[in-house]
């Protein structure tokens, strides 16, 4: 795609307009997922198992039922039954069937007509479990003689030879690694081990399903993916997909853990069943016992480097766990490793396996930042070895255009070395760490970027404005972005355009908003969409003066001659297109439905400095900047906030955040008191820097920018507290206990 | 569930001791409501006692202050006299949530609410602070060390209520510091913490008490750190030996917060740092 546009002055694009939905989300206005009341509306509550494996032998809801308000109960009798690992997971994830897999798991669920009374129904609901041996653990879960999750289930992509929870192996990398490591001056290995952490939305995952008994209705939800909601709620209802229509709402954060299915095809069966509205709104305890915490696990990193800095080879295998159905997020995170380098003898491979926790949900770049902190972590220790400086060897190393990744496809255009560039020239890089026990990290990461399925419908209305419909939940700022390109390409201003997200049966299919897609693909659908009304008004005005479509150019809002022999007419504005529109053929609007390819890979470099209490352990960060190649802001507020986001996500997941099992299999940390991550007087301002290498796949050369910042940091504070301590760290959290534990 | 707002303590004390079923006394409520919404508890009646006259005030007597009630955290920390005096009850108490919390919160539910970490009872106990006690056999007057009996526990009776604390009057040259171990900066629960209240004379310590937070059933006073330092201008070796002392007299768990490794070790630098602070606050030079 050519990328003359990326050159030219844009006059929307880059600004940094107003949030449309700003106002109404600090006013309180704004209406979440648990904010729907509907007359005659139940309330729903679920009934989970406390335990971490257990038999589901009997359900007896005879008590319940019997209170006065409480008007259903579903159990998994009440779903259809599904095909496919896909559809049968999810399935049995959100409603337990033979056995429940993890504490938290949905064993039946209750409405009433209060939240009061639907919790008072749910405890009189007699589950009679028969308990068993339970495993949370990766490596034990790896052993032949584990506990087993899925009696006699066959994992087509295990290894011959694994133990009966070993669901998936991948390996990737290119060259000889033994050859490579033979060259080396020096080769390090070091074994690392992460905890499960959550993605920690402030929302809760809340909805309101309003079905008839003949299946035809509505859910109102909050969620990264109203049709991934809509498709799910019709298969396990047994409901035709055209009579289930899902409105999203506004979304008080995902991070990934929305784009998946929980409460929802619930809230549909009792609602079904009752044939009244039902809301349904977990707790923060539901939220962090049955929703998707990320893949967690044990990672083995070597790598060769020679005296000047080469790396000569490296290797990284990560064994995983991500709950209690097979996930293939572990190949995310050994594609991810080595991907910022240009490596001759590479390798890395991954192994899943089940475990009696919560089914892993996407977190942000899934499994990306494990893989490589991992990679980052003995990089920087070879230097420390070797005494190389930290910023050079990764300059020397880093991956470019024409590189072969170390996962496979040869980069294209990306801005790795100019984000290396821009960090080794930064003030931050250069400023003296003065005083004692204080380290300074640095860290590249790596996302994919995703583009896919996405549709957009704009209409031209008739005072001039433009109203644009699209199907991905705003959760970063995106109906802004999505306006601003609406406004650049079709010559107006900023304010003439809104964007609204709009219901299933509103606009053609849509992906979920996750895989840092929506600015990309949203945006590249609606230029599209907008250069379809272009061509429309281009042809009007052409109708209206008597010469050839062809004749006709846009140009600043407005249809022109092409030139001399086209004839001479004034330019005719957007506005006197529209306002005729009825009498010159109709109304005008374009749309535009494509699977998005193209999305451009995406780097960024992190550095952290930080301060370790010798006597504490306790770590407080005190400066950080992140470098990230975001093609082209189109509205550079939300760019730095999905990098200073991400940043603190990845400084919590490094610093405190864990999920706590204890011997009973149980959750001890289901609330925010306990499962600690950053409050705002934890963090320094985080500094944003943004590159700008166009991506070529994007008529604007946007590049999605809302995952990659959440890779670099576990490193980059991994890096600095080791250099710190002088103690080279190898397990996250690194909560005061552990660095402590780690120094004395 | 029943709630009332009487308007004096004989009503509040009588409603309590009249009371069937589970009772609770609502001072700022942050302990209390958050429990009622996560369902630890469904008391039959809670009676607030922010209606009763005084029970929000502050007074001073003599050189000593008596503290109402439900006077909040943010209502401690403006009262310039009580913080020059007592800086260490003080940063305690305003340690307790965030800015909300502290419209609210109060010593006596910090207390009564029986946390081992809770983060005002340390400073209050090693300040030798008095609570009066309101109750259907008359008042009484116990230490606030003897209050909280167990996690979750106080020794107060049925119908009993806390009216007031009194911090005595104090002598020149003496002072109080309070600091606690979160992983976090605010928002957290104290995994283990140290109040120091010291007098100085001549530049040494002639009277101590140090007390721990979050390394026992309760807070625990340790006479074996004060006699570490009485009679020093806090050298090295007898903070040392204080140190040494406060981790002797840990009894922690090991659980999601902490292990008891931590925990002990976390005591005694905590209460070394605690005590150079009332130190430099008592005038002491080092
Ligand atoms: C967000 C948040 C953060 C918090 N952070 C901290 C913290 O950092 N450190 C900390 O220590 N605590 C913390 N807390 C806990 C709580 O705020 C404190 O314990 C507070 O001091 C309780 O005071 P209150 O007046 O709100 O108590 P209430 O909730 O009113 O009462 C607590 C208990 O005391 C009893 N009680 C109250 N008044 C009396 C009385 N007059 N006589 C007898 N019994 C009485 C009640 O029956 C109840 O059992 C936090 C709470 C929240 C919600």
């Amino acid at each position: 795609m050519a990328l003359d546009d990326t050159k030219r002055d844009f006059k929307v694009i880059g600004q940094r307009v107003v949030r449309p939905d700003g106002i109404d989300k600090v006013t309180g206005k704004a209406q979440y997922g648990a904010d729907l009341i509907l007359p005659g509306m139940l309330w729903g509550a679920v009934v989970r198992s406390p335990h971490a494996h257990a038999k589901i032998l009997k359900i007896d809801a005879s008590e319940a039922l019997k209170l006065d308000g409480v008007e259903a109960v579903v159990t998994r009798a009440d779903f259809v039954e599904q095909k496919g690992d896909n559809f049968a997971d999810n399935l049995d994830n959100i409603m337990a069937g033979k056995k429940a897999l993890y504490d938290g798991h949905a064993v039946a669920a209750v409405a009433a007509t209060s939240q009061r009374l639907a919790n008072k129904a749910a405890k009189l609901v007699k589950v009679e479990y028969e308990i068993l041996p339970h495993v949370t653990e990766v490596d034990e879960a790896m052993k032949a003689d584990a506990p087993v999750l899925h009696e006699g289930r066959k994992y087509t992509g295990a290894p011959a030879g694994s133990g009966p929870n070993v669901t998936h192996y991948q390996d990737y990398g290119h060259g000889d690694l033994d050859a490579g490591f033979a060259k080396a001056d020096m080769v390090i290995e070091r074994s690392f081990k992460s905890e499960g952490v959550h993605q920690g939305y402030i929302e809760p995952h809340a909805c309101v399903a309003n079905y008839n008994t003949d299946g035809r209705g509505e859910t109102w939800v909050c969620t990264q993916g109203p049709f991934m909601i809509r498709d799910f709620t019709a298969a396990f209802n047994g409901f035709n997909i055209s009579q289930v229509r899902v409105t999203p709402s506004e979304i008080g954060g995902g991070f990934g853990g929305k784009a998946h299915i929980f409460i929802e095809p619930v809230a549909a069966a009792l609602s079904k069943k009752t044939g009244r509205p039902v809301k349904m709104a977990m707790t923060r305890s539901e939220v962090l016992r049955a929703t998707g915490p990320t893949i967690s696990g044990h990672i083995d990193v070597k790598i060769g480097m020679k005296k000047d800095g080469t790396i000569t080879a490296g290797y990284l295998g990560m064994r995983a766990q991500g709950g209690a159905y097979p996930s293939g997020t572990v190949d995310m995170a050994t594609q991810a490793a080595f991907a910022a380098y240009d490596l001759e003898n590479v390798k890395s491979e991954g192994w899943n396996v089940v475990t009696n926790r919560p089914k892993e949900a996407a977190y942000r770049a899934p499994g990306a930042p494990l893989g490589v902190w991992g990679v980052e972590s003995v990089l920087d220790e070879l230097c420390q070895e070797l005494n190389l400086d930290p910023m050079e060897v990764r300059i020397k190393n880093a991956a470019k255009k024409g590189t072969k990744s170390s996962y496979g496809p040869t980069f294209d255009d990306m801005g790795l070395l100019t984000a290396l560039e821009a960090a080794k020239a930064h003030p931050h890089w250069n400023a003296p760490l003065d005083g004692p026990n204080k380290g300074r990290g640095l860290s590249c990461g790596f996302w994919f970027n995703f583009g896919g399925a996405t549709s957009v419908s704009l209409q031209i209305n008739s005072d001039g404005t433009a109203s644009v419909t699209e199907g991905n939940p705003d959760i970063g700022g995106s109906r802004a972005s999505i306006s601003m390109m609406a406004a650049e390409t079709l010559g107006l201003p900023f304010e003439k355009v809104r964007t609204i997200v709009a219901d299933t049966n509103s606009i053609g299919f849509n992906q979920e908003t996750n895989g840092s897609r929506v600015t990309f693909a949203v945006g590249l659908a609606t230029i599209k969409a907008a250069e379809a009304a272009i061509k429309v008004m281009c042809g009007r005005a052409a109708k209206i003066w008597g010469i050839d479509e062809e004749a006709v150019d846009w140009v600043d809002g407005a249809a022109v001659p092409s030139g001399p022999n086209a004839g001479d007419f004034p330019p005719m504005t957007l506005a006197e297109i529209a306002k005729v529109a009825v009498q010159t053929g109709g109304p005008i609007a374009g749309h535009h439905e494509v699977t998005a390819d193209g999305a451009g890979v995406s780097f960024g470099v992190h550095i952290a400095d930080v301060e370790v209490d010798p006597e504490t352990g306790k770590t407080t960060v005190l400066r950080y900047t992140a470098f990230q190649d975001a093609g082209k802001a189109i509205h550079p507020d939300y760019v730095e906030g999905q990098m200073q986001g991400g940043a603190v996500q990845g400084i919590g997941w490094a610093l405190n955040e864990e999920y706590i099992y204890g011997a009973d299999g149980r959750l001890q940390n289901d609330g925010f008191l306990d499962y600690r991550i950053p409050v705002a007087s934890d963090l320094p301002m985080i500094d944003a820097v943004i590159l700008e290498i166009p991506n070529p796949g994007h008529p604007y050369g946007v590049r999605g920018v809302g995952e990659t910042g959440i890779v670099p940091p576990l490193a980059a504070i991994g890096n600095a507290v080791s250099r710190a301590t002088g103690v080279r760290m190898t397990k996250l959290p690194m909560s005061p206990p552990t660095v402590l534990k780690a120094i004395s | 569930m029943r709630f009332e707002q009487p308007k004096t303590v004989n009503d509040a004390v009588s409603l309590l001791a009249d009371a069937d079923g589970l009772t609770r006394v609502l001072a700022g409520g942050t302990d209390v409501l958050v429990q009622l919404r996560l369902g630890m508890v469904e008391p039959d009646l809670v009676v607030d006692i922010k209606a009763i006259p005084g029970m929000r005030d502050i007074t001073e007597e003599n050189g000593g202050f008596t503290i109402g009630a439900a006077v909040s955290g943010a209502e401690l920390g403006e009262h310039a006299k009580l913080v020059a005096a007592y800086p260490g009850v003080v940063e305690g108490m305003e340690l307790v949530g965030s800015t909300q919390v502290q419209g609210r919160a109060t010593l006596t539910g910090n207390l009564c609410n029986a946390s081992p970490a809770a983060d005002s009872v340390p400073a209050m106990i090693a300040a030798d602070a008095i609570a009066t006690i309101a109750g259907p056999d008359g008042p009484r007057e116990v230490p606030v060390a003897d209050i909280a009996i167990g996690p979750g526990k106080t020794s107060l009776k049925k119908g009993e209520i806390i009216t007031s604390f009194h911090l005595p009057a104090r002598p020149a040259n003496a002072s109080d510091a309070y600091l606690r171990f979160i992983p976090r900066t605010e928002m957290d629960i104290a995994v283990a913490s140290a109040a120091v209240n010291l007098t100085l004379k001549e530049g040494k310590v002639v009277a101590a008490k140090i007390v721990l937070g979050a390394v026992a059933p309760t807070a625990v006073t340790v006479p074996a750190a004060a006699d570490a330092i009485i009679g020093t201008a806090l050298d090295d070796a007898s903070l040392d030996a204080m140190a040494k002392a406060c981790e002797a007299a840990c009894n922690p768990i090991t659980d999601k917060r902490g292990t008891i490794e931590f925990r002990t070790k976390t005591a005694g630098t905590l209460a070394k740092r605690a005590a150079k602070i009332a130190f430099a606050r008592a005038g002491g030079k080092s």
